[in-house]
């Protein structure tokens, strides 16, 4: 049995999420290996041999693969897949592009978004914005999986010692090309992975006053997220949206400010250790899953929490 | 350009799902179903393309029961031309799902599939990408806009770090995020008009897709309930709670 992990990286930086697949994947078993598919993506190649428990790294390195796009990098795998038992990616948005793609042209069904490997062919998963866990099992030749980081620790990021090969480059399949990006840049830590996070809903009233979120933020150490009614009403960019089909986090702290508490919400940050829930409307549902709950106008009760906090 | 819009029949999202006792799956009986709010936002963005001159004919499909007539009709009641109702008995799972679709495809000759980015029921987010893989097909996904020109599409995806922006050839399959549109509500005059749209049935027989499951479920089971804690007085005793007591700042 040996698993092959595809690397989430954006040629220069290994993304945190392949180290928690990395952990999913020690916990099905057998030699793991990672794929690194991109353009120039060497110091990735280097991370990802650095990561405990890692067999073997591959580099697929070409143009063509330098933006993930899924028509070009899903025959890559394929053609790789047959010394594999297991096939994992995280489920970034990465990820879920790639994947289903693989498994179609396997005739593989995938198991999308797992939160626990029961033994090799069983996993569980998440359905209906996580109201309810699903267990399934499946006995094809080869496994197609997606890894919800959140749900397993990171492997460590060093220790490891693999051995770096080339893998074949793959070619451009003509189909999709990149234009540009525009990404938000934010010295706070990454939202899926941060300890603490601070998210604003539609209470918050005006983008501007998300100023006052990041005061906290800043203090703490924390990531600044949203519901998707903020970022619906142009409040933040979609990058920041928490919920059933944005990101999935769960830190040691979420704050939910001005949040009501949606299930789609809800089933992108339950899994929270502590949950803080700011609102002035005692009835929101955000309350009955909060372990601490302040009923008070969001716009005295933050400023006031960023100066207990000084 | 025709464009097809594969929709799906699954419980509103308005509704808490409950599991069955028995831990064989969710409650569906007694339970209001409505089309998936992601195929609403893909049928929504096909009438607008149809609208604005880029497309002549919007052709709607579903797969499941009988009941999956009602779901193609509130698209025809939107304003999709045509439907096409796959009839299956049991769960199709999205591989199976894309080979059916492939085959429809394969018969309508779209030039553009216009696909939710997932069903909220199984949060599986595969379909689009199947079928674009079966169709060898560019795929544009998790799209939260799209401007056609000749073969060429440029759509911008919401991904984690933000947005990007591709070039993709057409015929593609788009699956669309929620900020692309608001799609709009059947008026009552359109619901009456539906009625008399063309709605064909295929048998998956018909198809020759195999479409049995790959996967076993083992059991559905309730995720372990959150409760309540308590309300605190003020901030201050908010900031004491979580330095001394939940120990997290």
């Amino acid at each position: 049995m040996s698993v092959l992990v595809l690397a989430d990286h954006d040629n220069g930086q290994l993304a945190g999420a392949t180290l928690n697949t990395v952990t999913a994947a020690s916990q099905i078993g057998g030699d793991i290996h990672i794929l690194v598919a991109g353009d120039s993506s060497g110091d990735v190649a280097n991370a990802a041999a650095a990561v405990a428990g890692v067999a073997k790294v591959l580099v697929a390195s070409d143009e063509s693969l330098g933006h993930g796009i899924a028509e070009n990098v899903a025959p890559l795998i394929q053609e790789m897949a047959s010394g594999y038992s297991h096939l994992l990616a995280p489920a970034t948005t990465t990820g879920k592009n790639i994947m289903p793609r693989v498994a179609a042209l396997l005739d593989v069904m995938q198991i999308s978004d797992i939160v626990q490997v029961v033994d090799a062919n069983t996993f569980q998963r998440p359905i209906y914005a996580g109201n309810a866990l699903a267990t399934v099992t499946t006995d094809e030749a080869i496994k197609i999986v997606t890894v919800r980081s959140t749900a397993f620790e990171a492997a460590a990021a060093d220790g490891g010692s693999a051995s770096i090969e080339d893998a074949t480059a793959g070619s451009d399949a003509g189909l999709s090309s990149y234009v540009k990006s525009e990404l938000s840049s934010s010295e706070r830590p990454e939202l899926t992975s941060a300890p603490i996070v601070i998210s604003g809903g539609r209470g918050m009233q005006d983008g501007s006053n998300f100023a006052m979120l990041e005061k906290v933020a800043d203090k703490l150490g924390a990531a600044v997220g949203a519901s998707r009614a903020a970022v619906d009403a142009g409040f933040v960019p979609n990058d920041y949206q928490v919920g059933q089909t944005g990101k999935v986090v769960a830190p040691d702290l979420y704050v939910a400010v001005g949040i009501s508490g949606a299930i789609q919400h809800l089933a992108g940050m339950k899994d929270s250790k502590v949950i803080v829930a700011i609102n002035k409307d005692d009835e929101a549902p955000i309350f009955q899953v909060a372990d601490f709950g302040l009923v008070a106008d969001l716009f005295e009760a933050v400023p006031e929490f960023e100066k207990e906090l000084s | 350009m025709k464009v097809l819009v594969p929709i799906k029949r699954v419980i509103d999202y308005n509704v808490k799902v409950r599991v069955k006792a028995d831990n064989s799956g969710v409650e569906l009986a007694n339970v209001k179903m409505a089309m998936n709010p992601f195929d609403e936002i893909a049928v929504e963005q096909a009438l607008r393309l149809k609208e604005s001159g880029g497309a002549d004919e919007v052709v709607v499909v579903s797969i499941g029961p009988s009941q999956n007539q009602e779901t193609i009709r509130t698209g025809l009641a939107m304003g999709a031309d045509r439907g096409i109702h796959i009839e299956a008995s049991h769960d199709i799972e999205p591989l199976a799902v894309a080979k059916l679709l492939k085959e429809v495809v394969t018969r309508e000759n779209p030039g553009l599939v216009f696909v939710g980015k997932q069903a909220i029921d199984d949060d599986c987010n595969q379909t689009g990408q199947m079928l674009a893989a079966l169709l060898g097909w560019a795929q544009g996904t998790f799209v939260s806009g799209i401007e056609i020109s000749g073969d060429k599409a440029t759509v911008i995806r919401e991904v984690d770090g933000g947005l990007e922006h591709l070039a993709i050839s057409m015929p593609a399959v788009v699956t669309v995020d929620l900020r692309l549109n608001e799609p709009r509500y059947a008026s009552l005059p359109n619901i009456m008009k539906a009625k008399k749209k063309p709605l064909d049935s295929i048998s998956v027989e018909e198809l020759g897709v195999d479409v049995s499951p790959r996967l076993t479920v083992i059991k559905v089971e309730e995720p372990e309930a959150r409760s309540a804690g308590i309300k605190v007085a003020d901030v201050s005793e908010l900031v004491n709670k979580l330095k001394n007591e939940a120990k997290v700042i």
